[in-house]
Protein backbone atom coordinates (compact mmCIF):
# COMPACT_ATOMS: atom_id res chain seq x y z
CA UNK A 1 0.00 0.00 0.00
CA UNK A 2 1.52 3.56 -1.25
CA UNK A 3 1.33 6.76 0.99
CA UNK A 4 -1.03 8.13 -0.77
CA UNK A 5 -3.52 5.49 -0.85
CA UNK A 6 -3.44 5.08 3.39
CA UNK A 7 -3.74 8.74 3.88
CA UNK A 8 -7.15 8.61 1.59
CA UNK A 9 -8.03 5.33 3.32
CA UNK A 10 -7.89 7.57 7.18
CA UNK A 11 -9.23 10.13 5.10
CA UNK A 12 -12.53 7.25 3.88
CA UNK A 13 -12.40 5.86 7.30
CA UNK A 14 -12.85 9.27 8.94
CA UNK A 15 -15.44 9.78 6.05
CA UNK A 16 -17.61 7.09 6.34
CA UNK A 17 -17.37 7.48 10.47
CA UNK A 18 -18.85 10.57 10.22
CA UNK A 19 -21.33 10.20 7.61
CA UNK A 20 -22.86 7.02 9.10
CA UNK A 21 -22.81 9.53 12.81
CA UNK A 22 -24.58 12.01 10.63
CA UNK A 23 -26.80 10.12 8.98
CA UNK A 24 -27.87 8.51 12.64
CA UNK A 25 -28.03 11.82 13.91
CA UNK A 26 -30.71 13.11 11.40
CA UNK A 27 -32.29 10.05 11.40
CA UNK A 28 -33.51 10.29 14.83
CA UNK A 29 -35.04 13.86 13.05
CA UNK A 30 -36.66 12.26 10.50
CA UNK A 31 -38.14 9.27 12.41
CA UNK A 32 -39.41 12.22 15.23
CA UNK A 33 -41.04 14.22 11.73
CA UNK A 34 -42.40 11.14 9.90
CA UNK A 35 -43.58 9.85 13.02
CA UNK A 36 -45.86 13.22 13.02
CA UNK A 37 -46.58 13.23 9.81
CA UNK A 38 -48.27 9.56 9.78
CA UNK A 39 -50.12 10.72 12.96
CA UNK A 40 -51.49 14.22 11.06
CA UNK A 41 -49.10 16.17 13.46
CA UNK A 42 -46.52 18.71 12.76
CA UNK A 43 -43.44 17.13 14.31
CA UNK A 44 -40.36 18.95 15.57
CA UNK A 45 -40.12 22.53 14.47
CA UNK A 46 -39.48 24.92 16.96
CA UNK A 47 -34.99 24.35 17.22
CA UNK A 48 -34.19 25.70 13.97
CA UNK A 49 -36.04 26.31 10.52
CA UNK A 50 -38.21 23.00 10.73
CA UNK A 51 -36.86 22.04 13.56
CA UNK A 52 -33.40 20.67 11.55
CA UNK A 53 -31.34 21.26 14.74
CA UNK A 54 -33.68 19.03 16.59
CA UNK A 55 -30.49 16.48 17.09
CA UNK A 56 -27.98 19.08 18.19
CA UNK A 57 -30.24 20.02 20.77
CA UNK A 58 -31.03 16.29 21.62
CA UNK A 59 -27.26 15.25 21.77
CA UNK A 60 -26.31 18.35 24.24
CA UNK A 61 -29.01 17.49 26.20
CA UNK A 62 -27.64 13.62 26.02
CA UNK A 63 -24.57 15.37 27.23
CA UNK A 64 -25.48 17.43 30.38
CA UNK A 65 -27.65 14.74 31.93
CA UNK A 66 -27.32 13.60 34.94
CA UNK A 67 -25.06 10.42 34.43
CA UNK A 68 -26.26 7.74 37.09
CA UNK A 69 -24.67 4.29 37.67
CA UNK A 70 -26.99 2.19 39.60
CA UNK A 71 -24.64 1.04 43.03
CA UNK A 72 -25.57 -2.53 42.71
CA UNK A 73 -24.55 -2.68 39.40
CA UNK A 74 -20.91 -4.00 37.80
CA UNK A 75 -19.67 -1.00 36.64
CA UNK A 76 -16.85 -1.80 34.05
CA UNK A 77 -19.63 -4.17 32.04
CA UNK A 78 -22.09 -0.86 32.68
CA UNK A 79 -19.61 1.27 31.09
CA UNK A 80 -18.28 -1.24 28.44
CA UNK A 81 -22.25 -2.38 27.13
CA UNK A 82 -22.34 0.98 25.00
CA UNK A 83 -18.94 0.99 23.87
CA UNK A 84 -19.16 -2.13 22.77
CA UNK A 85 -22.81 -1.47 21.30
CA UNK A 86 -21.35 1.61 19.46
CA UNK A 87 -18.29 -0.52 18.76
CA UNK A 88 -19.97 -3.01 16.49
CA UNK A 89 -22.25 -0.42 15.18
CA UNK A 90 -19.49 1.41 13.60
CA UNK A 91 -17.50 -1.38 12.45
CA UNK A 92 -19.66 -2.55 10.30
CA UNK A 93 -19.70 0.48 7.60
CA UNK A 94 -15.81 -0.08 6.41
CA UNK A 95 -16.98 -2.75 3.97
CA UNK A 96 -19.75 -1.51 2.52
CA UNK A 97 -18.75 -0.11 -1.13
CA UNK A 98 -20.34 3.47 -1.67
CA UNK A 99 -18.99 4.00 -4.95
CA UNK A 100 -16.87 2.56 -7.97
CA UNK A 101 -13.99 4.92 -6.90
CA UNK A 102 -11.73 8.00 -7.65
CA UNK A 103 -9.25 7.39 -10.93
CA UNK A 104 -6.07 9.27 -11.23
CA UNK A 105 -3.56 8.49 -13.92
CA UNK A 106 -1.91 6.43 -12.10
CA UNK A 107 -3.85 4.62 -9.61
CA UNK A 108 -7.74 3.98 -8.43
CA UNK A 109 -9.03 4.98 -5.37
CA UNK A 110 -11.76 3.40 -4.11
CA UNK A 111 -14.86 3.92 -1.84
CA UNK A 112 -14.61 1.32 0.25
CA UNK A 113 -12.53 1.10 2.97
CA UNK A 114 -11.37 -2.48 2.63
CA UNK A 115 -12.54 -4.74 -0.04
CA UNK A 116 -12.28 -7.88 2.48
CA UNK A 117 -12.79 -11.44 0.53
CA UNK A 118 -14.99 -12.43 3.15
CA UNK A 119 -17.35 -9.22 3.69
CA UNK A 120 -19.99 -10.80 4.05
CA UNK A 121 -18.85 -13.42 7.21
CA UNK A 122 -17.75 -10.21 8.39
CA UNK A 123 -20.96 -8.23 8.39
CA UNK A 124 -22.43 -11.21 10.12
CA UNK A 125 -19.40 -11.53 12.59
CA UNK A 126 -19.78 -8.28 13.89
CA UNK A 127 -23.38 -8.11 13.88
CA UNK A 128 -23.20 -11.24 15.94
CA UNK A 129 -20.99 -9.63 18.27
CA UNK A 130 -23.51 -6.97 18.50
CA UNK A 131 -25.49 -8.69 20.51
CA UNK A 132 -22.95 -8.64 23.41
CA UNK A 133 -23.37 -4.93 23.42
CA UNK A 134 -26.67 -5.54 24.50
CA UNK A 135 -26.14 -8.30 26.75
CA UNK A 136 -23.78 -6.97 28.51
CA UNK A 137 -25.65 -3.58 29.35
CA UNK A 138 -28.60 -5.65 30.36
CA UNK A 139 -26.88 -7.79 33.21
CA UNK A 140 -24.42 -5.29 34.18
CA UNK A 141 -27.62 -3.22 34.72
CA UNK A 142 -28.48 -5.68 37.93
CA UNK A 143 -32.40 -4.86 37.17
CA UNK A 144 -35.07 -7.17 36.18
CA UNK A 145 -36.58 -5.28 33.23
CA UNK A 146 -32.99 -4.70 32.01
CA UNK A 147 -32.19 -8.78 32.27
CA UNK A 148 -35.71 -9.63 30.87
CA UNK A 149 -34.82 -6.90 28.05
CA UNK A 150 -31.14 -8.47 27.80
CA UNK A 151 -32.55 -12.04 27.42
CA UNK A 152 -35.28 -10.92 25.03
CA UNK A 153 -32.91 -9.05 22.37
CA UNK A 154 -30.19 -11.78 22.65
CA UNK A 155 -32.51 -14.83 21.77
CA UNK A 156 -34.42 -13.03 18.84
CA UNK A 157 -31.11 -11.67 17.46
CA UNK A 158 -29.49 -14.48 17.56
CA UNK A 159 -32.58 -16.48 16.37
CA UNK A 160 -33.25 -14.13 13.27
CA UNK A 161 -29.31 -14.32 12.56
CA UNK A 162 -29.82 -18.30 11.34
CA UNK A 163 -32.81 -17.01 9.15
CA UNK A 164 -30.67 -13.94 7.80
CA UNK A 165 -27.35 -16.25 7.19
CA UNK A 166 -29.45 -18.64 5.30
CA UNK A 167 -30.93 -16.19 3.48
CA UNK A 168 -27.84 -15.40 2.08
CA UNK A 169 -26.39 -18.34 1.52
CA UNK A 170 -28.79 -18.45 -1.63
CA UNK A 171 -27.06 -15.07 -2.33
CA UNK A 172 -23.82 -16.38 -2.13
CA UNK A 173 -24.65 -19.85 -4.20
CA UNK A 174 -25.61 -17.37 -6.96
CA UNK A 175 -23.01 -14.73 -6.87
CA UNK A 176 -20.37 -17.16 -6.15
CA UNK A 177 -18.58 -14.53 -3.70
CA UNK A 178 -18.68 -13.15 0.11
CA UNK A 179 -16.98 -9.78 -1.10
CA UNK A 180 -19.88 -6.71 -1.10
CA UNK A 181 -17.55 -5.04 -3.79
CA UNK A 182 -18.12 -7.93 -6.30
CA UNK A 183 -21.49 -8.62 -5.71
CA UNK A 184 -22.31 -5.20 -6.45
CA UNK A 185 -20.31 -5.13 -9.84
CA UNK A 186 -21.81 -8.60 -10.64
CA UNK A 187 -24.95 -6.28 -10.40
CA UNK A 188 -23.91 -4.10 -12.92
CA UNK A 189 -22.78 -6.50 -15.28
CA UNK A 190 -27.06 -8.10 -14.65
CA UNK A 191 -29.93 -7.60 -13.30
CA UNK A 192 -30.07 -6.69 -9.20
CA UNK A 193 -30.17 -9.77 -7.16
CA UNK A 194 -33.65 -8.72 -6.09
CA UNK A 195 -34.99 -10.33 -9.23
CA UNK A 196 -33.50 -13.55 -8.75
CA UNK A 197 -33.75 -13.28 -5.05
CA UNK A 198 -37.24 -11.92 -4.05
CA UNK A 199 -38.09 -14.54 -1.21
CA UNK A 200 -34.38 -14.34 -0.10
CA UNK A 201 -34.76 -10.58 -0.53
CA UNK A 202 -37.53 -10.41 1.69
CA UNK A 203 -36.61 -12.68 4.56
CA UNK A 204 -33.54 -11.23 4.69
CA UNK A 205 -35.46 -7.86 5.31
CA UNK A 206 -37.36 -9.42 7.81
CA UNK A 207 -34.21 -10.16 9.48
CA UNK A 208 -32.94 -7.14 9.36
CA UNK A 209 -35.95 -5.25 11.10
CA UNK A 210 -35.62 -8.03 14.03
CA UNK A 211 -31.96 -7.83 14.08
CA UNK A 212 -32.01 -3.95 14.59
CA UNK A 213 -34.52 -4.09 17.22
CA UNK A 214 -37.02 -2.09 15.27
CA UNK A 215 -40.96 -2.40 15.24
CA UNK A 216 -42.95 -4.84 14.85
CA UNK A 217 -39.45 -6.51 16.71
CA UNK A 218 -38.74 -3.91 19.27
CA UNK A 219 -39.54 -6.31 22.16
CA UNK A 220 -35.79 -5.65 23.59
CA UNK A 221 -36.95 -2.15 24.25
CA UNK A 222 -40.95 -2.47 24.79
CA UNK A 223 -41.30 0.43 26.71
CA UNK A 224 -45.07 -0.47 27.43
CA UNK A 225 -43.78 -3.62 29.46
CA UNK A 226 -40.57 -3.52 30.00
CA UNK A 227 -40.01 0.16 31.12
CA UNK A 228 -36.98 0.49 28.97
CA UNK A 229 -35.83 -2.78 28.25
CA UNK A 230 -31.88 -3.70 28.52
CA UNK A 231 -31.33 -0.01 28.59
CA UNK A 232 -33.87 0.96 31.92
CA UNK A 233 -30.76 1.58 34.37
CA UNK A 234 -28.86 3.84 31.61
CA UNK A 235 -29.10 7.59 31.37
CA UNK A 236 -27.15 10.06 29.73
CA UNK A 237 -24.95 9.87 27.09
CA UNK A 238 -24.94 5.80 27.56
CA UNK A 239 -28.30 6.02 27.10
CA UNK A 240 -27.21 8.19 23.83
CA UNK A 241 -24.90 5.46 23.29
CA UNK A 242 -27.52 2.68 22.35
CA UNK A 243 -30.24 4.81 20.98
CA UNK A 244 -27.53 6.35 18.36
CA UNK A 245 -25.91 2.87 17.85
CA UNK A 246 -29.53 1.47 16.98
CA UNK A 247 -29.77 4.19 14.11
CA UNK A 248 -26.28 3.73 12.67
CA UNK A 249 -27.80 0.18 12.90
CA UNK A 250 -30.37 0.99 10.71
CA UNK A 251 -28.17 3.27 8.18
CA UNK A 252 -25.38 0.24 7.84
CA UNK A 253 -28.47 -2.68 7.36
CA UNK A 254 -30.13 -0.33 4.92
CA UNK A 255 -27.15 0.04 2.81
CA UNK A 256 -26.58 -3.55 2.83
CA UNK A 257 -29.88 -4.31 1.67
CA UNK A 258 -29.28 -1.92 -1.25
CA UNK A 259 -25.92 -3.45 -2.18
CA UNK A 260 -26.96 -6.90 -1.86
CA UNK A 261 -30.14 -6.93 -3.01
CA UNK A 262 -30.60 -3.64 -5.19
CA UNK A 263 -27.51 -2.90 -7.19
CA UNK A 264 -25.61 -1.28 -4.46
CA UNK A 265 -24.59 2.24 -6.00
CA UNK A 266 -25.15 1.31 -9.89
CA UNK A 267 -28.75 2.42 -11.34
CA UNK A 268 -29.86 1.92 -14.39
CA UNK A 269 -28.18 3.07 -17.76
CA UNK A 270 -25.37 4.29 -16.10
CA UNK A 271 -22.75 3.28 -18.83
CA UNK A 272 -25.24 5.12 -21.22
CA UNK A 273 -24.98 8.65 -19.66
CA UNK A 274 -21.64 8.83 -21.03
CA UNK A 275 -20.12 10.58 -18.00
CA UNK A 276 -16.59 10.72 -17.15
CA UNK A 277 -15.62 8.21 -14.04
CA UNK A 278 -15.50 10.39 -11.57
CA UNK A 279 -18.43 12.23 -11.78
CA UNK A 280 -20.08 8.98 -12.52
CA UNK A 281 -19.03 7.59 -8.98
CA UNK A 282 -20.48 11.01 -7.40
CA UNK A 283 -23.73 9.91 -9.37
CA UNK A 284 -23.51 6.62 -8.23
CA UNK A 285 -22.57 7.56 -4.72
CA UNK A 286 -25.73 10.00 -4.38
CA UNK A 287 -28.16 7.01 -6.11
CA UNK A 288 -26.87 5.10 -3.62
CA UNK A 289 -27.67 7.47 -0.81
CA UNK A 290 -30.86 7.30 -2.67
CA UNK A 291 -31.51 3.73 -1.90
CA UNK A 292 -30.62 3.74 1.42
CA UNK A 293 -32.95 6.58 2.08
CA UNK A 294 -35.86 5.22 0.80
CA UNK A 295 -34.99 2.06 2.68
CA UNK A 296 -34.91 3.81 6.32
CA UNK A 297 -38.26 5.37 4.98
CA UNK A 298 -39.50 1.97 4.61
CA UNK A 299 -38.06 1.14 8.56
CA UNK A 300 -39.78 4.10 9.79
CA UNK A 301 -42.85 3.85 7.92
CA UNK A 302 -43.23 -0.23 9.40
CA UNK A 303 -42.96 1.45 12.87
CA UNK A 304 -45.36 3.52 12.92
CA UNK A 305 -47.90 1.52 11.00
CA UNK A 306 -47.48 -2.27 12.46
CA UNK A 307 -47.95 -2.84 16.08
CA UNK A 308 -45.41 -4.97 18.36
CA UNK A 309 -45.18 -8.84 17.93
CA UNK A 310 -45.93 -10.96 20.99
CA UNK A 311 -42.94 -13.27 21.74
CA UNK A 312 -43.90 -16.67 21.22
CA UNK A 313 -45.58 -14.97 17.93
CA UNK A 314 -42.14 -13.51 17.01
CA UNK A 315 -39.85 -17.34 17.68
CA UNK A 316 -42.78 -18.76 15.65
CA UNK A 317 -41.93 -16.03 13.12
CA UNK A 318 -38.29 -16.56 13.53
CA UNK A 319 -38.11 -20.54 13.18
CA UNK A 320 -41.17 -21.99 12.21
CA UNK A 321 -41.28 -19.63 9.16
CA UNK A 322 -38.70 -18.03 8.33
CA UNK A 323 -36.02 -20.29 8.84
CA UNK A 324 -37.92 -23.35 6.87
CA UNK A 325 -38.59 -20.68 4.01
CA UNK A 326 -35.03 -20.25 3.43
CA UNK A 327 -34.00 -23.12 3.68
CA UNK A 328 -36.77 -23.70 0.92
CA UNK A 329 -35.05 -20.67 -0.75
CA UNK A 330 -31.60 -22.84 -0.77
CA UNK A 331 -33.14 -25.73 -2.48
CA UNK A 332 -34.76 -23.87 -5.07
CA UNK A 333 -31.24 -21.78 -5.66
CA UNK A 334 -29.68 -25.26 -6.22
CA UNK A 335 -32.09 -26.71 -8.40
CA UNK A 336 -32.51 -23.50 -10.61
CA UNK A 337 -28.88 -23.19 -11.04
CA UNK A 338 -28.60 -27.41 -11.97
CA UNK A 339 -31.02 -26.90 -14.33
CA UNK A 340 -29.84 -23.13 -16.07
CA UNK A 341 -26.05 -24.83 -16.22
CA UNK A 342 -24.93 -21.91 -13.60
CA UNK A 343 -23.34 -24.60 -11.21
CA UNK A 344 -19.67 -24.22 -10.72
CA UNK B 1 -83.13 -8.64 23.38
CA UNK B 2 -81.78 -6.47 20.70
CA UNK B 3 -81.34 -2.75 22.24
CA UNK B 4 -79.77 -1.46 18.93
CA UNK B 5 -79.52 -2.40 15.32
CA UNK B 6 -75.63 -1.74 15.34
CA UNK B 7 -74.24 -4.83 16.89
CA UNK B 8 -71.80 -6.91 14.64
CA UNK B 9 -72.40 -10.53 14.27
CA UNK B 10 -68.99 -12.15 15.08
CA UNK B 11 -67.89 -14.59 12.83
CA UNK B 12 -64.78 -16.72 13.81
CA UNK B 13 -64.21 -19.02 10.22
CA UNK B 14 -60.81 -20.22 9.63
CA UNK B 15 -58.29 -17.64 8.15
CA UNK B 16 -58.00 -18.18 4.63
CA UNK B 17 -54.52 -18.42 2.88
CA UNK B 18 -53.74 -14.71 2.00
CA UNK B 19 -55.17 -14.01 6.07
CA UNK B 20 -52.70 -16.06 6.88
CA UNK B 21 -50.24 -14.97 4.66
CA UNK B 22 -50.13 -11.74 6.92
CA UNK B 23 -48.75 -9.89 4.33
CA UNK B 24 -51.84 -8.16 2.24
CA UNK B 25 -53.14 -7.27 5.65
CA UNK B 26 -49.36 -5.23 6.30
CA UNK B 27 -49.16 -3.64 3.30
CA UNK B 28 -52.79 -2.18 3.51
CA UNK B 29 -52.01 -0.86 7.04
CA UNK B 30 -49.30 0.29 5.50
CA UNK B 31 -51.00 2.11 2.59
CA UNK B 32 -53.12 4.14 5.45
CA UNK B 33 -50.74 5.48 6.90
CA UNK B 34 -49.16 6.74 3.85
CA UNK B 35 -52.35 8.01 2.85
CA UNK B 36 -52.19 9.93 5.86
CA UNK B 37 -48.83 11.17 5.37
CA UNK B 38 -50.28 13.58 2.81
CA UNK B 39 -52.94 14.34 4.69
CA UNK B 40 -54.10 17.85 6.01
CA UNK B 41 -52.51 18.43 9.74
CA UNK B 42 -54.72 17.89 12.60
CA UNK B 43 -52.55 19.93 15.01
CA UNK B 44 -51.30 23.65 14.77
CA UNK B 45 -48.16 25.29 15.87
CA UNK B 46 -49.90 26.27 19.45
CA UNK B 47 -47.55 29.26 20.63
CA UNK B 48 -47.66 30.95 16.90
CA UNK B 49 -50.60 29.91 15.75
CA UNK B 50 -53.57 30.20 18.19
CA UNK B 51 -57.42 27.97 17.50
CA UNK B 52 -60.27 30.35 17.31
CA UNK B 53 -62.55 30.05 20.17
CA UNK B 54 -66.73 29.60 19.53
CA UNK B 55 -68.59 33.17 19.81
CA UNK B 56 -69.56 31.24 23.18
CA UNK B 57 -66.69 30.42 24.58
CA UNK B 58 -66.63 30.54 28.36
CA UNK B 59 -63.59 30.83 30.21
CA UNK B 60 -61.97 32.99 32.83
CA UNK B 61 -63.84 35.32 34.72
CA UNK B 62 -64.00 38.67 35.09
CA UNK B 63 -65.07 41.39 37.44
CA UNK B 64 -65.81 44.92 35.23
CA UNK B 65 -65.81 47.96 36.42
CA UNK B 66 -67.85 51.20 35.30
CA UNK B 67 -66.96 54.08 32.71
CA UNK B 68 -65.22 55.39 35.63
CA UNK B 69 -63.38 53.46 37.06
CA UNK B 70 -65.08 51.95 40.52
CA UNK B 71 -65.59 48.22 40.38
CA UNK B 72 -69.37 47.37 39.44
CA UNK B 73 -69.63 44.97 41.80
CA UNK B 74 -71.94 45.25 45.19
CA UNK B 75 -71.60 42.19 46.63
CA UNK B 76 -75.11 40.85 46.49
CA UNK B 77 -74.57 37.59 46.56
CA UNK B 78 -76.43 36.66 43.82
CA UNK B 79 -73.74 34.80 42.00
CA UNK B 80 -72.76 33.04 44.92
CA UNK B 81 -76.32 31.26 45.35
CA UNK B 82 -76.90 31.10 41.66
CA UNK B 83 -72.95 29.20 41.39
CA UNK B 84 -74.08 25.09 41.02
CA UNK B 85 -70.68 24.22 41.81
CA UNK B 86 -70.24 26.75 45.21
CA UNK B 87 -67.04 27.77 43.38
CA UNK B 88 -68.23 31.98 44.79
CA UNK B 89 -67.40 33.25 48.02
CA UNK B 90 -67.12 36.59 49.26
CA UNK B 91 -67.31 39.10 52.04
CA UNK B 92 -69.15 42.22 51.45
CA UNK B 93 -67.90 46.24 53.31
CA UNK B 94 -69.19 49.11 53.38
CA UNK B 95 -67.68 52.17 51.21
CA UNK B 96 -66.22 55.03 53.39
CA UNK B 97 -65.64 58.50 52.66
CA UNK B 98 -63.57 59.48 49.62
CA UNK B 99 -63.84 55.54 48.05
CA UNK B 100 -66.39 56.41 45.67
CA UNK B 101 -63.81 56.45 42.44
CA UNK B 102 -63.35 52.97 43.86
CA UNK B 103 -66.54 51.26 44.28
CA UNK B 104 -69.72 52.38 42.53
CA UNK B 105 -72.24 51.62 45.07
CA UNK B 106 -72.13 51.98 49.10
CA UNK B 107 -71.64 48.16 49.37
CA UNK B 108 -68.57 46.55 47.80
CA UNK B 109 -66.71 43.40 47.67
CA UNK B 110 -63.81 42.90 50.22
CA UNK B 111 -63.04 39.62 49.24
CA UNK B 112 -64.85 38.11 46.43
CA UNK B 113 -63.16 34.86 45.46
CA UNK B 114 -63.46 31.97 42.53
CA UNK B 115 -62.53 28.81 43.04
CA UNK B 116 -61.46 27.57 39.33
CA UNK B 117 -61.26 24.30 40.39
CA UNK B 118 -64.66 23.59 41.30
CA UNK B 119 -66.02 26.02 38.60
CA UNK B 120 -67.67 24.54 36.17
CA UNK B 121 -68.06 27.59 33.24
CA UNK B 122 -71.62 27.11 33.11
CA UNK B 123 -72.09 31.03 33.24
CA UNK B 124 -75.08 31.24 35.61
CA UNK B 125 -73.32 33.85 37.63
CA UNK B 126 -73.08 36.43 34.56
CA UNK B 127 -76.78 35.35 33.88
CA UNK B 128 -77.57 36.27 38.22
CA UNK B 129 -75.86 39.30 38.00
CA UNK B 130 -77.99 42.57 38.38
CA UNK B 131 -75.14 44.77 38.05
CA UNK B 132 -73.30 43.86 34.70
CA UNK B 133 -70.36 43.11 36.95
CA UNK B 134 -69.43 39.29 36.39
CA UNK B 135 -68.48 38.32 32.83
CA UNK B 136 -67.07 34.84 31.91
CA UNK B 137 -64.36 35.91 28.89
CA UNK B 138 -62.40 33.87 26.29
CA UNK B 139 -59.19 33.94 28.33
CA UNK B 140 -58.29 30.30 29.12
CA UNK B 141 -57.41 29.87 33.00
CA UNK B 142 -53.78 29.08 33.10
CA UNK B 143 -52.66 26.38 35.08
CA UNK B 144 -50.76 26.24 38.38
CA UNK B 145 -48.75 24.19 40.18
CA UNK B 146 -50.34 24.39 43.61
CA UNK B 147 -54.44 24.02 44.33
CA UNK B 148 -53.98 27.23 46.10
CA UNK B 149 -52.68 29.60 43.41
CA UNK B 150 -56.16 27.92 41.44
CA UNK B 151 -58.25 30.55 43.85
CA UNK B 152 -58.75 33.13 42.09
CA UNK B 153 -59.38 36.86 44.70
CA UNK B 154 -59.85 40.28 43.71
CA UNK B 155 -56.09 40.50 42.10
CA UNK B 156 -56.87 38.27 39.27
CA UNK B 157 -60.94 39.02 38.49
CA UNK B 158 -61.07 42.56 38.96
CA UNK B 159 -60.13 44.35 35.33
CA UNK B 160 -57.49 46.37 35.39
CA UNK B 161 -58.36 50.51 35.06
CA UNK B 162 -55.89 50.91 32.02
CA UNK B 163 -56.50 47.24 31.36
CA UNK B 164 -60.28 46.85 30.32
CA UNK B 165 -61.27 43.38 29.46
CA UNK B 166 -63.42 43.10 26.08
CA UNK B 167 -66.70 41.37 27.16
CA UNK B 168 -69.15 42.93 24.12
CA UNK B 169 -69.70 39.55 22.94
CA UNK B 170 -71.50 38.06 26.09
CA UNK B 171 -72.68 41.95 26.91
CA UNK B 172 -74.90 41.96 23.71
CA UNK B 173 -77.44 44.97 23.62
CA UNK B 174 -79.73 42.61 24.34
CA UNK B 175 -78.80 41.52 27.63
CA UNK B 176 -78.06 45.10 28.61
CA UNK B 177 -81.58 45.81 27.47
CA UNK B 178 -82.82 42.94 30.19
CA UNK B 179 -80.93 44.10 32.66
CA UNK B 180 -81.68 47.54 32.97
CA UNK B 181 -85.36 47.38 32.32
CA UNK B 182 -87.15 49.33 35.34
CA UNK B 183 -90.29 47.24 34.06
CA UNK B 184 -88.56 43.71 35.89
CA UNK B 185 -88.39 44.09 39.97
CA UNK B 186 -84.79 43.08 40.41
CA UNK B 187 -84.44 45.93 38.30
CA UNK B 188 -85.38 48.48 40.32
CA UNK B 189 -83.62 50.08 43.21
CA UNK B 190 -84.88 51.43 46.47
CA UNK B 191 -85.50 55.02 45.23
CA UNK B 192 -87.05 53.54 42.43
CA UNK B 193 -89.43 51.85 44.19
CA UNK B 194 -90.05 55.05 46.85
CA UNK B 195 -91.39 56.96 43.32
Amino acid sequence: MTDSMLIYKIILCVIVFAVSLGAAAYMTWGERKLAAWLQDRVGPNRAGPLGLLQPIADGIKMFFKEEMIPTHSNRWLFILGPCFFMLCACMTGVVIPWGAGWQTETTLYPMQVTDINIGLLYLLGVVSIGVYGVMIGGWASNNKYSLLGALRASSQMISYEVAMGLALIALVMMTGTLSLKEIVEQQDAGMANVVYQPLGFIIFLICAFAETNRAPFDLPECESELVGGYHTEYSSMKLGFYLFAEYINMFISSAIMASLYFGGYNFPFQHELGLDGNILTIVQSAFFFGKIFLFIFLFMWVRWTLPRFRYDQLMNLGWKVLLPLAIANIIITGFVMLFTGKLG
Amino acid sequence: MQLTNRSIQVVKNELTLAERLYFPAIIKGMIITLTHLFKRKATIKYPDQQRELAPVYRGQHVLKRDEAGAERCTACGLCAVACPAEAITMESAERTKGEENLYREEKYAKIYEINMLRCIFCGLCEDACPKEAIFLTDRIVPSSFTRGEEVFGKDKLVEGIDLRVDVTKRQTQEVLNFKTDKKHKHNQTYLDRQK
